[in-house]
């Protein structure tokens, strides 16, 4: 069960219990990217257990340019109103206004996302005055306990969104387990070096070494189209998976959907894999990642 | 569970039912919960195993999913435990929150954890009031079935899981 009682540096002990609380109920669970409430009725249909509010699904995002917002508020509020799961929405990257804007919607978790064009290239939002869950995406630890440090209850690595590509996901996801391990097995001198190096306070560093874990829970994004993608990210170490473009720019979305649910339910059992994933129409196309130009590479954003 | 020395395993198939001395129906999306029950057929073995008599401890979503009846929206449950539930009763995930809660028939007060918690809104004479939280009844038990609208694992001490597991493990 949870160890979700645990004092975590930062955190008040009812913010650990109501915050982390609620994100541990994700766990095992997918998070889909929903443009409309049609989408997200689709989504719950399948299985969802959260549903993500945005303006347009990566892939788009990535195709059509310009800048990238936080959703209409009106269509988040024609989510709210047709499925009963948590809504979660974005905020640009150190944009605190849109975060007190989907905070007063009652928005049910904040994703401060490197997918939406950032509002401040030095700060991120300072996330322990909100009475609201944040998720934040990572590339490594240093990132991730940067975040928790701001008050992320929950952190993603951020793979490469609107790619279809797991191959950044899993280099973020390796990255995060490997600088654990190098943290458990480290000196005090070592820990207050890599606190330094991480800019984050030594008894968040400490905290990780002795548990060898984050403080909140780690789930994964950024290029997953297939159940494969969301096991394999999920036999790596996510407690659940994030499914932004994978899902709405497949060929049949509900039937996609519903497999990547079972998928992450069933992760360690390949006949179920092989079951679920055998009936299914083509997957979004992908992009390699080399061929994307840098500056338009959406993981460099925040750090 | 773990941290209580409590050996556990997951239930995602019905071979997984064989041989448990307890079961926890945890937190978690109701609907996500019903749906993966009825593709992989586990609804009919897991209520015979309930009616059987097995500890079963039903928390938060594990609640909606047991009892007779739960309002909005409308959905399908189990029917395992005489009540009736609403979704989401007390709010939106900024609502959730800590309260002192009132224990009943020698239970005492105790902190409890409501995340996007249901609301219990009615209950028959048979099920059995063990806490209330301004004035709705916040744990209840029916027979084998014991049923939180709060998260016990996320406080310590926690009298509902010592309550479940010295009914577990006798």
């Amino acid at each position: 069960m949870s160890h979700a009682q645990d004092p975590v540096p930062g955190f008040t002990a009812e913010e650990v219990q109501t915050k982390i609380g609620f994100v541990e109920q994700l766990k095992g669970g997918v998070i889909m990217d929903v443009t409309n409430a049609e989408q997200a009725r689709v989504a719950e249909e399948a299985g969802a257990a959260a549903v993500m509010a945005l303006e347009r699904v990566p892939s788009d995002i990535r195709r059509d340019g310009g800048v990238a917002r936080m959703a209409s508020l009106q269509k988040i509020k024609e989510i709210q109103e047709v499925v009963d799961l948590p809504v979660m929405a974005k905020c640009r990257i150190g944009h605190f206004v849109e975060a007190q804007i989907l905070a007063a919607m009652e928005v049910d978790c904040i994703d401060e996302s490197e997918v939406l064009t950032p509002a401040d290239e030095a700060n991120h939002v300072w996330k322990r005055e909100y009475q609201v869950p944040f998720v934040c995406g990572c590339r490594d630890l240093g990132e991730a306990m940067r975040r928790v440090h701001e008050g992320a209850a929950l952190i993603r690595t951020k793979g490469e969104a609107g790619t279809g590509n797991i191959v950044e996901a899993v280099r973020h996801m390796r990255a995060v387990t490997s600088g654990i391990d190098t943290l458990t097995k480290a000196s005090a001198a070592e820990l207050d070096a890599k606190a330094q190096e991480f800019r984050v306070p030594v008894e968040l560093v400490q905290w990780v070494a002795t548990n060898g874990r984050l403080p909140v829970p780690n789930f994964s994004a950024g290029g997953v189209a297939t159940p494969a993608d969301a096991a394999l990210m999920m036999q790596l170490g996510a407690q659940s998976v994030f499914v932004g473009s994978g899902v709405f720019k497949s060929d049949d979305p509900a039937a996609r959907a519903r497999a990547i649910v079972q998928a992450v339910t069933h992760f360690e059992d390949p006949a179920t894999l092989a079951e679920v994933s055998l009936s299914l129409g083509e997957a979004m196309k992908g992009l390699e990642i080399d061929k994307i130009p840098p500056a338009e590479r959406l993981a460099g954003r925040g750090n | 569970m773990a941290g209580r020395g409590v050996p556990t395993r997951w239930v995602k198939r019905e071979h997984d039912l064989e041989d448990l001395t307890a079961l926890v129906l945890p937190g978690g999306e109701s609907s996500v919960m019903l749906k993966l029950a009825a593709i992989n057929e586990l609804e009919a073995p897991l209520c015979a195993l309930i009616a059987s008599g097995l500890p079963v401890l039903a928390t938060c979503a594990g609640l909606i999913l047991l009892a007779r009846s739960v309002r909005t929206p409308e959905q399908q449950s189990l029917g395992m435990i005489d009540c009736v539930v609403e979704r989401n009763g007390y709010g939106r995930q900024v609502h959730s929150a800590v309260h002192r809660v009132t224990g009943h028939n020698g239970l005492p007060d105790f902190d409890a954890v409501f995340i996007r918690a249901p609301r219990i809104v009615e209950v028959a004479p048979t099920v059995e009031v063990l806490a209330e939280w301004n004035g709705d009844p916040v744990l209840v038990r029916q027979d084998n079935v014991l049923a939180a609208c709060f998260h016990p694992e996320l406080v310590d001490p926690s009298p509902t899981l010592d309550l479940f597991l010295s009914a577990g493990t006798h």
